[in-house]
């Protein structure tokens, strides 16, 4: 049982401010990531939660007791470092019992801790191997270990499967999932990586800057990110963007000039009057080549993943990106139209905030545990 | 001679013949010296008797072994390698830790704690004599004198921890030196992950910070104890020696031997007899950091 609270939460590093007023709540037994691009503040953010960094003003608590005065090591925090942070001179078995031995735990004690979370994590034949005998992957889960034999009442994760090659990523990403169902325990993670921010969260917090763009479920970020930023950053390859006039507007939808022929945005039009420039905004999925579509464009680059085929467009001096399926025969340099469902567009005022879609998406609210229930073989 | 994969040939002829100028030029380098100590070492040899020569047998060596000085002057040479090396490598690793610590002037107050290592021996041994220890003139006099505490003549009541002292003095920024770049060298999410364990200060420094400076600590030992056997400098113009044989070491008495008492032939006994000590020394210690360097 554990909730965390963060009020007003500021952070500044002799005069530059780094995190600037965070409020944030975490419920309990929920998987939290924080994602943005370098440089955000959110592993700051994940530091002063652990208590490695002190808070300028603001007020951090768990289950409602303010902690910003208490020691990292009384929070009931455990942390998973970014670099393993394993101690290279002990065994995995000394590493994962190191808090216990600093707590003065009996070392039979001990060893039944350790065992028990080496079970979990399949570290057993490996208690005797010192740190620089493992592969990345095993340090990768001995730090895990660490942090389950402490039995913290949150489990904070600092870019933990940065350091591991793709393969592995996948893998352990899969594991995570696993032991968070496992543990049922409070997680809070920190990356730049949007796919781990979607596979595994139940919320996702977007940082920018040192504040919080928007707080939502994977799926309510994918489809009603609130301003252009989240729109940007969430979703791959990135949302194309193109600045629009607009013909009509009212509380039913807008309708925007686009090259060949208008269109209509089902979102909310009120405070939009025709002539006003918006950007519409398309994730390159939703685009589809459609001979008689109101877009063209010249192929500049083309990407053949196999299954899905991304083609780099120019028209102008706008740019896009379209994803279509793996069979496309097109050739760089072709010309091709194409064309997209009005619905899936986003449209966003010149200072980035997006206008509310009329419609809600009917997966915005589902988290990760029913998701898991109706199919339990993909974490994604 | 062996063929690696690549195809190329390990050692033969071509080999011996690239390496040769070079070896050839250590093993003189080392050889002859070496043959010449051992070659006086079996002559009767003395500076201010020309008539006293010829071949000597073991003479120099029971004349030198059954000599009761050459015992203290063994003993003297432990004392003070132990004692010099205990405290520059605990001294040593403790102002690491403190110069590691932010705090305003750290740079020009670690080029200063570093600086006794720049001094001259003979330099750094006569400051000592003469502004700090001496019985009338030194600081320290001064300093017991306005305590009130009877005043410590260090050259003739302890001659040998007075050597320790200053030597330590030196070679203790040596050790810091090395020790702090090491020091730097430890990972700051250890600690914070130690902190977050549960870690205080002494549990980081004694199972975080401690373990991470084993290795550098076995070299400043290995290359402290080279230096330290021969120490010569800081005798000769502090105590010469004395009083008596209180604080002469090895190489003081070799020193005394060829060039007081002008036996050549006996002096370089004293010589080989060096040798055989800090080979055993070595290979003890040598074994250890050895071990140590490994792991």
């Amino acid at each position: 049982m554990a909730t965390l609270q963060l009020n007003d939460i500021v952070k500044d590093f002799g005069g530059t401010q780094v995190i600037k007023g965070v409020d944030l709540e975490v419920k309990d037994r929920e998987f939290v990531v924080f994602v943005g691009p370098s440089g955000c503040g959110k592993s700051t953010l994940m530091r002063m939660i652990a208590g490695l960094e002190s808070t300028t003003s603001g007020e951090i608590s768990i289950d409602g007791e303010r902690i910003n005065e208490v020691g990292p090591a009384d929070r009931g925090l455990a942390m998973v470092f970014q670099s393993y942070a394993l101690y290279p001179h002990m065994t995995v078995e000394d590493n994962m019992g190191f808090s216990l031995r600093l707590a003065k735990v009996k070392k039979a004690e001990r060893r039944e801790k350790v065992l028990a979370a080496a079970r979990i994590l399949q570290l057993e034949p490996l208690l005797d191997r010192k740190p620089r005998a493992l592969s990345g992957g095993q340090r990768q889960r001995v730090a895990i270990g660490r942090a389950i034999v402490r039995n913290p009442s949150i489990f904070l994760f600092d870019e933990p499967l940065s350091n591991l090659d793709a393969a592995l990523r996948v893998q352990m990403r899969i594991e995570l999932a696993r032991l968070h169902e496992e543990l049922d325990a409070t997680m809070i993670y920190v990356t730049h990586d949007q796919i781990e921010a979607m596979t595994m969260a139940d919320k996702i917090v977007v940082l920018q800057d040192g504040l919080v763009e928007q707080i939502g479920s994977p799926m309510e970020l994918y489809h009603h990110p609130c301003n252009r930023f989240v729109a940007g950053f969430i979703g791959s390859p990135k949302m194309n963007f193109l600045d629009v006039e607009v013909r009509e507007a009212s509380g039913e939808g807008i309708n925007v000039a686009l090259p060949g022929g208008d269109c209509r945005v089902p979102v909310d039009g009120s405070g939009v009057s025709a002539g006003d420039t918006l950007t519409l905004g398309i994730r390159p999925e939703h685009l589809k080549l459609d001979d008689a579509g109101p877009l063209t464009g010249k192929i500049v680059v083309i990407e053949r993943l196999g299954g899905v085929t991304s083609l780099y467009l120019e028209h102008g001096d706008s740019e896009w990106i379209l994803v279509a399926d793996g069979d496309v025969a097109h050739r760089v340099h072709d010309q091709v139209r194409f064309s997209f469902d009005p619905t899936c567009g986003h449209l966003f005022k010149c200072d980035g905030e997006a206008l509310s879609h009329l419609h809600r998406h009917p997966l915005v609210d589902i988290d990760r545990k029913q998701n898991r229930v109706s199919s339990p073989s993909d974490g994604q | 001679m062996r063929e690696r994969t690549s195809g190329r040939t390990v050692g033969g002829f071509r080999n011996l013949f690239l390496q040769g100028p070079a070896v050839t030029l250590l093993l003189l380098w080392m050889l002859v010296p070496l043959g010449m100590t051992l070659w006086f070492s079996f002559q009767r040899y003395n500076l201010i008797n020309p008539m006293i020569s010829g071949f000597a047998g073991w003479d120099n060596y029971t004349y030198l072994l059954t000599d009761p000085a050459l015992w203290t002057a063994m003993g003297n040479t432990l004392l003070l390698v132990g004692w010099v090396l205990a405290i520059s490598v605990i001294g040593g690793t403790l102002l690491a830790v403190l110069f590691q610590q932010e705090f305003f002037g750290r740079g020009i107050a670690r080029l200063l704690v570093i600086a006794p290592f720049f001094v001259m021996p003979t330099v750094g041994a006569l400051v000592w004599k003469n502004m700090l220890m001496h019985p009338v003139n030194g600081v320290f006099a001064w300093l017991s004198q306005l305590l009130g505490l009877p005043v410590i003549d260090w050259f003739s009541s302890m001659p040998l921890a007075s050597i320790i002292i200053i030597v330590s003095w030196q070679w203790m920024p040596f050790a810091l030196l090395i020790l702090l770049t090491a020091i730097q060298s430890l990972d700051d999410d250890q600690v914070e992950a130690a902190r977050m364990d549960g870690a205080g200060p002494l549990a980081i420094f004694w199972f975080i910070t401690l373990p991470h400076l084993k290795r550098a600590i076995s070299v400043v030992i290995m290359i402290e104890m080279i230096f330290l056997l021969t120490i010569f400098a800081e005798i000769f113009v502090t105590t010469s020696g004395g009083p008596g044989l209180a604080s002469t070491n090895l190489a003081y008495f070799i020193y005394i031997r060829a060039l007081l008492d002008f036996d050549v032939g006996g002096a370089s006994a004293g010589g080989v007899i060096a040798i055989i000590l800090a080979n055993i020394v070595a290979i003890f210690l040598i074994r250890t950091v050895a071990k140590n360097l490994e792991t």
